[in-house]
């Protein structure tokens, strides 16, 4: 199936590129070297240089080279190369973080103005020097997760190298893999079709399709992409670029990739410790409910009403009195000027939710306003516990939104 | 007639003896569905609530006929537990698992297409027609027997919303969870197809969230396909782009995919949408 529509496939990749962080973020290495980050929605982005290192295990030519922290780490060079910036953020040519350099004295010199480079808010703490490529051509090549037709998906377009996403949809290639087929020659012979290539350019691209197809599923990639894959003065068909993101609910399988460190705030990675979803926003109501779909719904009702969020926690699927506990804790630290407590109890049971808030007010002295609103399994026992510790009930969500707004407004 | 499941559904519960499996497996036989076996491998010949525990889901659907699973299994072995009830012919595999990998997502929903087996899931809370039977961990005492179909890719959400149309007296054909990941056994469409050829459903909800694009495709099946009414409600209008609330489906990308472009195509398709979720039930009325 040639063409489609980009947009839908795109998410993963898009989001790769242009994730909109919040202002809190902390984005700097925390210790180097690293293979890559573990970012907000869990997704485990490699670097270019451990990307590169894993498309390299599975066959896929990539240029000769090495990463560097210091720019005294250069020993010697496989020939001219180009220094570039490792960070998990595109638009590093822009931003001065790729430097040709001919030599070893250039090498350090690129190195050490690339190095510490704020690049979009993330800090460069290592380079990678590879042999530079004599490039004729330059294409776009990538599999992703395509969540309508449930599959994987090839894309690939003739126009690499360039911001990808503004190419014309009939310049990509949409190429699904049918999940009960898998993947065949005929899928690389489709997608070098499609680029018209001479026969020999042709046959290299193939082959780079079904050893990148191979990675996604032997590592669990959600997405593997190529951008550009550069045909050279001779002919060679070379990974200029590589990006990897590994799923992150496959870690119990590859046991190698789960030692990155995430780019979360203190109070953040406090939270994922205890596998709370937890998120700092602009706001000043400190929103706790269970599950993501009713957690974005009291925000929207907050909304409503003229309140705005501060930060929202969201429990999951929980019966431990100490892990509600452990939020209402995280959730004081953030200061909210209300809490708006938001249980719909059916894994959670309600009273488990009140002992472990009645436990945590106990603990802390907590004198910040909370309105509770619980309802679901044991909910008349855990209403009249949160009652008797004088915090402010509601029956319905609108009710609650309401009266947490209301609270957040006053003035001290 | 509900869809899905209802009175000749048998249900096999693989994982019967954890936690989750006992707690609801109780929960569901007092909702009314025949829940006829358990699995677990190593087990065989315990009971759990009175219920037999099989070693594996051939025999019991050798020895009690059940049609319908639903499976607890923990990631690392749900894909195992979900092909062995493809295998074992079950009908319909509901996966209330949370954190199972895209590519065995892809996998066993791609199996399933392929032999008419209906999934659910995975990390889905299940299937309940009220008064017939339940299938996963909705909580009991939200439902109220009616004509109301519901859809949804949330957890919690759809238990706010199915409460707040009880609560109003209206009741509910079916709801079913469908689960947020992104990859699911059945979508949206799946669903609306059924709801749409039920004679017991009169009117539809919808509930979707931000990420994905699967509630604007939804729309654009109503427009050609659906003629019952259809109300709908999108979970994270006001949430921050760029941050996902927990859900692997729960992405902003690039104003696709938005909570604004899903409510245009859907108000576009003659789909009354809701602001919050408790005008649900005026909007239905």
């Amino acid at each position: 199936m040639i063409g489609g529509r980009v947009d839908k496939a795109f998410d993963i990749a898009s989001e790769m590129r242009n994730a909109p962080y919040g202002k809190s973020v902390r984005r700097e290495c925390l210790n180097s070297p690293v293979w890559g980050y573990q970012d907000k929605s869990g997704h485990m982005k490699l670097f270019e240089y451990k990307a590169k290192e894993v498309m390299k295990r599975h066959g896929i030519p990539v240029p000769d080279g090495f990463v560097v922290s210091k720019p005294d780490e250069i020993k010697s060079l496989p020939g001219p190369v180009m220094v570039k910036a490792q960070v998990l953020i595109g638009g590093r040519g822009k931003a001065g973080g790729i430097k040709p350099a001919d030599n070893i004295p250039e090498a350090k010199k690129a190195a050490s103005a690339i190095l510490g480079l704020n690049i979009r808010g993330y800090i460069t703490k290592q380079v990678l020097l590879e042999r530079r490529l004599d490039v004729v051509k330059e294409i776009y090549l990538s599999i992703t997760i395509d969540r309508s037709r449930r599959s994987l998906i090839f894309m690939a377009s003739a126009a690499g190298g360039m911001d990808i996403e503004s190419v014309p949809e009939n310049q990509i290639l949409m190429l699904p893999v049918d999940p009960a087929i898998g993947y065949q020659p005929f899928v690389g012979r489709y997608v070098s079709g499609f680029l018209k290539l001479p026969p020999d350019q042709a046959e290299q691209v193939a082959d780079v399709c079904a050893k990148l197809h191979e990675l996604v599923v032997a590592e669990d990639a959600e997405l593997a992409e190529i951008n550009p894959l550069v045909i050279t003065k001779d002919g060679k068909v070379v990974a200029g670029d590589a990006k990897i993101t590994i799923d992150s609910d496959a870690l119990f399988r590859h046991k190698d990739f789960e030692s990155l460190p995430e780019d979360l705030t203190p109070l953040e990675q406090k939270a994922k410790a205890l596998d709370i979803a937890f998120v700092q926003l602009d706001g000043n109501i400190g929103v706790i409910a269970n599950g993501a779909g009713l957690t974005m719904a009291t925000l929207d009702s907050i909304n409503m009403y003229g309140g705005k969020a501060g930060v929202f926690l969201d429990l999951g699927g929980t019966d431990d009195p100490e892990k509600v506990k452990s939020a209402m804790l995280l959730m004081s630290e953030a200061n909210p000027r209300v809490i708006l407590l938001n249980i719909f109890g059916g894994i959670t049971k309600c009273d488990t939710v009140a002992k472990g808030v009645l436990e945590a007010i106990e603990a802390k002295r907590m004198r910040i306003p909370i309105v509770a609103r619980i309802k679901g399994v044991n909910e008349e026992a855990g209403r009249a516990m949160l009652k008797s510790a004088g915090m402010i009930p509601a029956y319905g969500l609108s009710e609650a939104a309401e009266l947490a707004s209301k609270e957040s407004l006053k003035v001290v | 007639m509900a869809i899905i499941v209802d009175e000749k559904t048998k249900l096999v519960v693989q994982g019967i003896t954890g936690y989750q499996g006992m707690y609801h497996s109780q929960a569901m036989r007092d909702f009314g569905t025949q829940v006829v076996a358990g699995v677990r491998p190593g087990k065989a010949g315990e009971r759990v609530n009175d219920i037999p525990v099989f070693d594996s889901v051939k025999d019991a659907v050798d020895g009690t006929g059940a049609n319908t699973s639903c499976v607890f299994v923990p990631a690392p072995g749900c894909k195992d537990a979900a092909f062995e009830a493809i295998y074992a012919g079950i009908e319909t595999v509901v996966i209330i698992t949370e954190h199972l990998p895209v590519l065995d997502a892809i996998h066993i929903v791609s199996v399933a297409r392929s032999r008419g087996v209906t999934v659910i899931g995975p990390n889905c809370p299940g299937i309940a027609s009220p008064g017939r039977a339940k299938v996963g961990i909705l909580p009991s005492m939200i439902f109220r027997k009616g004509n109301i179909g519901v859809v949804s890719k949330s957890g919690t959400l759809t238990y706010e919303i199915v409460n707040a149309i009880s609560e109003r007296k209206m009741g509910q054909s079916t709801c079913v969870g469908i689960g947020g990941d992104r990859v699911s056994g059945t979508n949206f469409i799946d669903v609306l197809d059924r709801f749409q050829a039920d004679r017991q459903t009169k009117k539809i909800v919808l509930v979707g969230e931000i990420g994905g694009t699967s509630e604007e495709e939804a729309a654009e099946y109503i427009k050609n396909n659906v003629t019952k009414p259809v109300v709908a409600y999108i979970a994270g209008r006001t949430a921050p782009p760029g941050k996902r609330m927990g859900h692997a489906g729960a992405i902003i990308a690039r104003g696709r995919g938005t909570a604004e472009s899903k409510i245009r195509a859907l108000e576009a398709a003659g789909v009354k949408v809701a602001k919050i979720p408790t005008d649900v039930p005026d909007l239905l009325k």
